[in-house]
């Protein structure tokens, strides 16, 4: 038995949480995950500014804060954190934490292979939209395809301490283990689609172990120092789900599942570079409290496509907010977005979306919300997003007049008028998987 | 009787682009049935009205005494496009736990 733990749900998340996993229990694995659909083209955008950048810049003084434990403990750490540039990743890695084996994994970019692509005749078209790329190609900010658990098992197999990859898939991090440590072939499909749904239910972090858990939340205990999960995998690919007993947390079966289901499209058909697995096979059991085991999970074979995670210039948005207050809280913030959209308007500026929402009322839930009589304050919130920075900018400057020159008692106008962001957005597509060659590297 | 969907399931939602994602499951496994009953894919676009522009998509997880909901278009174009404040529909899961569905008393107990 391997013991899988997962310290990181996304770049962002809890920072103590992987030195609690290391500190209060046994682990042999630690899998962080730091890799969001857009997060590879923020990345992109900070190497273009220095070239020694690229990567999760949280990673390396982890590493550097428990090196010494990893060395004791033999523990091995398999993280997505090397984005755009994971040789820079592993030197900074090596810089925090000398004496660490450090392994690379790399061949996912395809940045640089785009043209070459579509000058061999890959009629490459978006996922959703059906889109070809060349309706995107001068906006492209990265381009990377999705990798699956051999090439971190081939890391794995160098005896490095850490394994650094870019856009591997996060359930690869936690399957990378069991095929190195049990032998998995490349065929044994229902066994890599059990540690792909190993992987699924950890690689978001807390949320397996009663982390956003509607089931008796009020209940769960001590949520500030929540035990990240830990799976127990046999070399048959049957697995525990479980915590440090001396964390905070819950796992058990409604936890599991409500993981299970998140973010989750066709159950029979979970597409990954290793295997299709079918989340229709899954059994749990709760074996003891915080223990819940799971068993008969089936795979189909892996498709003979890999995934393009592809980010670009989409344009720009701006959202803005002020707060209105009983009586006629909402009466207000409606004639106020009113009058906002009016001056735009007259102004003559164009956008692809004028979107109004109001906190208190119905943002979130939409038609869903219900009815609600005069709250005692809600919270007006303007965004637009179009092509022209410009007119997005200009919009910036129509929210805060309004508390002097509109309905009465407008507040909360913040520091003043809102930041124009700019838009990077996502597009997928397909290409066969003998395009994209792995190499790992050993760094020390 | 008629009942709001909490009394006998949760949920969890999230986002795949512009589509959000969310599981319903029964507390208590033996409610599954009723769930397959009562939460249609019709019923469920039907409450997020105009929310989901695209189609509402169902599948069946009888293991997990669960459903999966896809709503295409739900998400304002989704993640970093996205104007809403819940962009990647983290709340509609919750929002769904009020559908109104209907059992006997006996279907209950069962």
């Amino acid at each position: 038995m391997i013991r899988i733990a997962n310290g990181q749900g996304f770049w962002g998340d809890w920072l103590e949480a992987p030195v609690r996993l290391v500190e209060q229990g046994p682990i042999d694995y630690l899998a962080l995950d730091y890799l969001a659909e857009v997060t590879m083209s923020i990345l992109q955008k900070q190497k273009l500014a220095d070239p020694v950048l690229g990567y999760a810049r949280d990673f390396p003084p982890l590493i550097g804060r428990i090196a010494g434990k990893l060395r004791e403990r033999n523990i091995k750490v398999i993280a997505n954190a090397g984005g755009v540039n994971p040789g820079a990743c592993a030197r900074a890695v090596l810089k925090a934490a000398p004496g660490l084996r450090v392994a690379v994994v790399t061949g996912d970019d395809v940045y640089p292979r785009l043209d070459s692509f579509a000058a061999s005749g890959y009629q490459m078209r978006d996922m959703d939209s059906g889109e070809p790329l060349a309706s995107i190609r001068s906006r492209i900010l990265s381009a990377n395809a999705y990798i699956g658990a051999f090439p971190l098992a081939e890391a794995l197999a160098t005896g490095a301490n850490v394994v650094i990859a870019g856009r591997s898939t996060d359930t690869a991090l936690a399957l990378a283990p069991m095929v190195h440590r049990f032998g998995w072939k490349w065929d044994e499909w229902d066994k890599l689609a059990a540690g792909t749904i190993a992987g699924h239910i950890i690689e978001c972090g807390a949320q397996a172990t009663g982390g956003n858990c509607q089931v008796d939340w009020q209940s769960i205990p001590d949520m500030s120092e929540i035990g990240y999960p830990i799976v127990e995998a046999e070399p048959d690919g049957s697995f525990v789900v479980t915590r440090h007993s001396s964390s905070g947390g819950r796992v058990n079966r409604d936890t599991v599942k409500e993981q299970l289901l998140y973010e989750l499209g066709d159950p029979k058909n979970y597409i990954t570079p290793d295997c299709v697995a079918d989340f229709t096979s899954v059994h749990l059991e709760d074996m003891a409290a915080d223990r819940v085991r799971v068993s008969g999970i089936r795979g189909a074979p892996r498709p003979p496509t890999l995934k393009l995670s592809i980010a670009y210039e989409y344009g720009w948005k701006a959202t803005g907010t002020l707060v209105y207050t009983r009586p006629q809280a909402i009466e207000k913030a409606r004639a106020a977005d009113r009058i906002v959209r009016a001056r735009l308007g007259r102004l003559g500026l164009k956008f692809e979306r004028i979107h109004t929402e109001i906190l208190g009322l119905n943002a979130c839930h939409g038609p869903a919300a219900g009815e609600t009589a005069d709250p005692p304050e809600v919270q007006l919130r303007i965004g637009v997003r179009g092509q022209d920075r410009k007119a997005v900018d200009r919009f910036t400057r129509e929210l805060i007049p309004l508390v002097l020159s509109g309905p009465p008692g407008a507040t909360g106008f913040g520091e003043g008028k809102p930041p124009v962001r700019e838009i990077v957005a996502y597009w997928s597509a397909l290409i066969p998987r003998d395009e994209i060659q792995t190499r790992v590297e050993v760094i020390e | 009787m008629k009942f709001p969907l909490s009394r006998i399931a949760h949920t969890r939602s999230g986002d795949k682009g512009d589509t959000a994602n969310i599981g319903v499951i029964a507390l208590e496994e033996k409610h599954y049935p009723i769930l397959v009953r009562e939460v249609t894919a019709e019923r469920v676009k039907r409450h997020f009205g105009e929310f989901v522009l695209g189609e509402v998509e169902r599948f069946e997880l009888p293991n997990l005494g669960a459903l999966n909901f896809l709503l295409h278009g739900a998400l304002d174009g989704g993640g970093t496009v996205s104007l809403r404040v819940d962009a990647q529909g983290k709340t509609l899961g919750a929002a769904l736990l009020g559908l109104e569905i209907e059992a006997d008393a006996s279907e209950l107990e069962n």
